[in-house]
């Protein structure tokens, strides 16, 4: 099952600022619902996001109950070299995905 | 009831009537709308853009199952229909469609289930589960921008009328129809919403109130809770003879599954 959406340019000169988009599906559960019956929902949230390029962390970011269905995240950095973005989200109940994308730098 | 009373009664139900329209008439062809124009710049970006708009994971999934063989025939649905990008493409712009065995007309979402039932010998998908809500908005992703087609089988007239008058009769604790809304008021709020004329293009679509995609089917028994109405169940035909009938109301309209809505 598909599990994220990446966005990142495939080419850029260098110097140039980037616009990285991601979209990753995950149902967010508070913590804070019940159900019909009364029993606490249990807390199933992504907890931590972060982008490597090429090795080198360049954006975290840390998620709370807060925080919509399919969490999308979107920042910028500057192109310096042709590599790879990793991305990696960590959560409740052991969740961890990875995805990656690559970039031309000329 | 005293004289007094009775007046005072009468004015209220003069300026009830005089606030809100409720005399049930059709939207001119040319002031027709997409929900999607009443939407804000920022929530109409997040469905312009197939990387930010949520209903591409069910998409993406709908994808992988159409070529995965489930069932005892262990067929997959590309076995029979091959490159979804062009055997489905326009099939969304022209359901609910008449089924010659059922002698009903079935919708995309009883389609599927009857080709899994019937051609793959496997289990009927669950309504909204995520499998089926999957399927359908891949199905109907390959008809986006597409108009949509008033189904022509003579078999669905009947079928439509029963939508109609089921679109116009009030109903529910509220005692409203489809109509004093979406055909009488569309241009007004409710509480802070845009009402809306109804129009079914965009289904199955991601809403940031469910923060899930849903079907046609959820919106519509969302509304009848709304005028505290009994809901049909999903699947029931009242509720695919509503969607004919919106489908008719929106023809020519462009599809633009999977849409985003508030």
């Amino acid at each position: 099952m598909a599990s994220a959406l990446i966005n990142v340019p495939g080419k850029a000169k260098r110097g140039e600022i980037i616009e990285i988009k991601t979209l990753m599906s995950h149902i967010m559960e508070t913590g804070f619902r019940h159900t019909v019956t009364g029993e606490p929902i249990p807390r199933n949230i992504i907890t931590s996001f972060s982008c490597h390029y090429n090795g080198v962390e360049i954006f975290r970011a840390d998620l709370f109950p807060a925080i919509a269905a399919n969490p999308f995240i979107s920042f910028s950095t500057v192109a310096t070299e042709s590599g790879t973005f990793d991305f990696h989200w960590i959560g409740d109940r052991g969740f961890s995905e990875s995805a990656s994308a690559s970039i031309t730098v000329e | 009831m005293s004289l007094r009373h009775a007046i005072v009664a009468m004015l209220l139900a003069a300026v009830a009537t005089a606030t809100l329209r409720l005399q049930a008439s059709e939207i001119p062809h040319f002031e027709r709308r997409s929900g999607f124009s009443f939407m804000t710049p920022e929530t109409q970006a997040i469905q312009n853009d197939d990387t930010s708009n949520p209903g591409m994971l069910w998409t993406l999934d709908g994808e992988a199952l159409w070529t995965s063989k489930a069932g005892a025939a262990g067929k997959s649905c590309a076995d029979c229909h091959g490159d979804a990008r062009v055997s489905m493409r326009g099939v969304a712009t022209h359901y609910p469609d008449f089924d010659a065995a059922q002698r009903q007309p079935v919708n995309l979402e009883q389609r599927i289930n009857l080709c899994r039932t019937g051609h793959q010998q496997a289990s009927a998908l669950a309504y909204e589960s995520r499998e089926l809500l999957a399927l359908t908005a891949f199905i109907g992703r390959q008809s986006r921008g597409l108009p949509i087609k008033p189904n022509s089988d003579s078999n669905i007239e009947p079928f439509l009328a029963a939508g109609r008058a089921l679109f116009l009769r009030r109903q529910g604790q509220l005692n409203l129809a489809c109509a004093n809304c979406h055909d009488d008021n569309w241009d007004r709020h409710l509480a802070g919403s845009a009402i809306t004329q109804a129009h079914p293009t965009g289904y199955p679509l991601y809403r940031l109130e469910w923060q899930t995609l849903g079907s046609l089917q959820r919106r519509l028994r969302n509304c009848m809770v709304g005028t505290r109405a009994e809901p049909y169940d999903y699947g029931a035909l009242e509720l695919v003879e509503l969607e004919l009938y919106l489908m008719s109301r929106a023809a020519g309209m462009p599809i633009e599954t999977p849409a985003v809505r508030p």
